[in-house]
């Protein structure tokens, strides 16, 4: 393969940064030990992953007892939930706060947990994807265990005001989850300041490596293990060290802290010229908020075509993108965040995801913007539903 | 990429007897935007026979292969043969589907199906109604899986 690639994926996953490998390699072979161990071998291996949780730990601004190394978002997720989920129940509430648009990490536990006896209350988003502190404070309940909303939305890259619904949460003595995994390393996260009680990060999102996250759970709230074995991870989770991994996540949220001012303004930069280029094409839509928005997120609507043919054309021209159509994700139904936006059906399939790094270009941008309008025009040359459109059968809905 | 055969690929990107027959003798339309595949299908017919065949469809890579693959099949062929294309034919003669993409497959034998009643009913033929089952919503999406 010779021909570029431009990825614009970055929201599914990322390419490690030279700085990430270069933290990972010395623990594949040369420090190889097992933290438990009491060996020299071991004993080096132990402090480095010290090491790795203090700097982790200092970046999220929180003690090194209050990060917890995880194999990833989905398992921080169902973890801080379920853990929360079991305490409230301890103390008879059983009631959980959350929005329509979480991950699937997010929503298939709560599902699960209705099964078990709780009750789960879905806030609705606004057509920009946002909620306000006060929704989040209306719906608490004497019996309210758990407030969990995310940060920033996956696919449609709205930021959500977070440290307002922390502080809504720690007034009422409700703890508050977030589902971190877009934000760190790409939006200032302060869990301090933000009154975040158990945050999740996942490190393959800010080019470390894949299957290796954190929880960040505030000392005072406690957290349950669902993993049972040896004392690893302070007893909350039994499991040999993945040193190498947690190396890496630190060095490489480390290397996106340092460089975030700097990588956001390119990022906006790139995206706000995608976002122009691509809304001149007829009948498109943004979606989510403009100005509360990840910087590297864009996501746009194309009325009268279907997001995998314009994935797969994409693709053909080394453009690796994503879509929030029912063909990509498997069911007959489009994605459940752009739904909640209030987009009909429709509409919705014709989704288009860019999401950025700082590795893109304004080459990447420019190849977007000379490709997708023309495979938008051929899919809609050869459209039925657009042809019933243009001919006023039906009206446009964007 | 690997989700699709290389023959569906080629579909897919070449898509045979993609456009409109403004003359069409038979024309039918299948599936709904919500659920994410719509496809259209215009005939030609001489004596029993389609001589030309052209499609429109929104939707996924499948559904666009599978138009494509089933107009190849049933051009110059009688219309008592193109009533016997199932799925599952067009779907092997694609070198296989994804199973969750089966669904979109379906949707082309329906549009021939439906094209061909359009035939009929515009010209005052008649024909076995069996042949012709009403589909809701739902069962547009039933497939055959093995
Ligand atoms: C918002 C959000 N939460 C959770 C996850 C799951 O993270 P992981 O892939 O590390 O399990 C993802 C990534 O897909 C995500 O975007
Ligand atoms: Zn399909």
């Amino acid at each position: 393969m010779n021909k570029k690639i431009v990825y614009v994926d970055n929201a599914a996953t990322t390419a490690m940064s030279d700085v990430a490998v270069k933290a990972m390699l010395p623990y594949l072979q040369n420090f190889y030990g097992n933290p438990s161990s009491l060996h020299t071998i071991g004993q080096i291996a132990k402090e480095e992953l010290d090491k790795a949780r203090k700097k982790i730990a200092e970046l999220l601004n929180c003690e090194e007892r209050e990060v917890y190394f995880t194999s990833g978002g989905s398992e921080s997720d169902n973890q801080a939930i379920r853990s929360a989920a079991l305490h409230g129940a301890k103390k008879g509430k059983k009631h959980i706060i959350t929005t329509v648009f979480e991950h699937h990490a997010v929503l298939h536990t709560l599902k699960k947990l209705q099964t078990e006896g709780f009750e789960v209350t879905y806030l609705p988003v606004d057509c920009n994807g946002l909620i306000k502190a006060e929704d989040v404070a209306k719906a608490i309940r004497k019996d309210t265990a758990l407030v969990t909303v995310m940060f920033a939305n996956n696919e449609v890259g709205t930021v959500l005001p977070v440290a307002e619904i922390g502080e809504v949460c720690r007034k009422n003595g409700v703890v508050f989850h977030t589902d971190a995994v877009q934000a760190v390393g790409h939006i200032p996260v302060d869990v301090k300041a933000q009154n975040i009680d158990m945050l999740s990060l996942s490190a393959h999102k800010f080019h470390g490596p894949k299957g290796v996250g954190a929880i960040y759970c505030r000392k005072q709230i406690p957290l349950y293990t669902f993993v049972e074995g040896g004392a690893q991870e302070r007893g909350k989770r039994a499991g040999t060290e993945n040193l190498a991994g947690a190396a890496a996540m630190a060095a490489a949220l480390e290397d996106a802290c340092l460089n975030m001012r700097k990588n956001a303004e390119k990022e906006r930069n790139l995206r706000d010229r995608l976002i122009e280029g691509l809304l001149k094409i007829p009948h498109s839509k943004l979606n989510g908020d403009f100005k509360n928005r990840l910087p590297n997120n864009v996501n746009i609507c194309f009325e009268g075509i279907e997001g995998e043919s314009l994935l797969l054309l994409l693709d053909a021209k080394g453009i690796c993108a994503s879509s929030g159509s029912a063909c990509t994700s498997g069911s007959l139904d489009p994605s459940h965040v752009l739904l909640a936006l209030g987009l009909p059906h429709e509409v919705a399939h014709g989704s288009l995801r860019l999401s950025l790094s700082e590795y893109n270009t304004e080459e990447d941008v420019e190849i977007i913007l000379r490709e997708t309008p023309e495979i938008v025009e051929y899919l809609r040359s050869i459209s039925p539903v657009w042809e019933s459109l243009e001919k006023g059968e039906k009206p446009h809905l964007i | 990429m690997a989700l699709y055969s290389e023959k569906v690929m080629d579909h897919f990107t070449n898509p045979r007897n993609v456009g409109k027959i403004e003359d069409a003798d038979g024309i039918g339309e299948v599936g709904n935007a919500k659920c994410g595949d719509i496809m259209k299908m215009y005939l030609k017919i001489e004596n029993d026979v389609i001589t030309d065949v052209k499609f429109n469809t929104f939707g996924c890579g499948s559904a666009i292969a599978s138009s494509s693959m089933a107009t190849e099949l049933i051009k110059g062929k009688p219309l008592s043969e193109a009533l016997t294309l199932t799925n599952k034919a067009v779907a092997e003669a694609l070198d296989g589907l994804p199973a969750h993409k089966l669904h979109c497959s379906v949707l082309a034998e329906e549009a021939i199906r439906a094209a061909i009643k359009d035939y009929y009913d515009k010209n005052g033929i008649a024909y076995d109604k069996s042949q012709f089952p009403e589909h809701d919503a739902e069962e547009e999406h039933s497939f055959t899986e093995d």
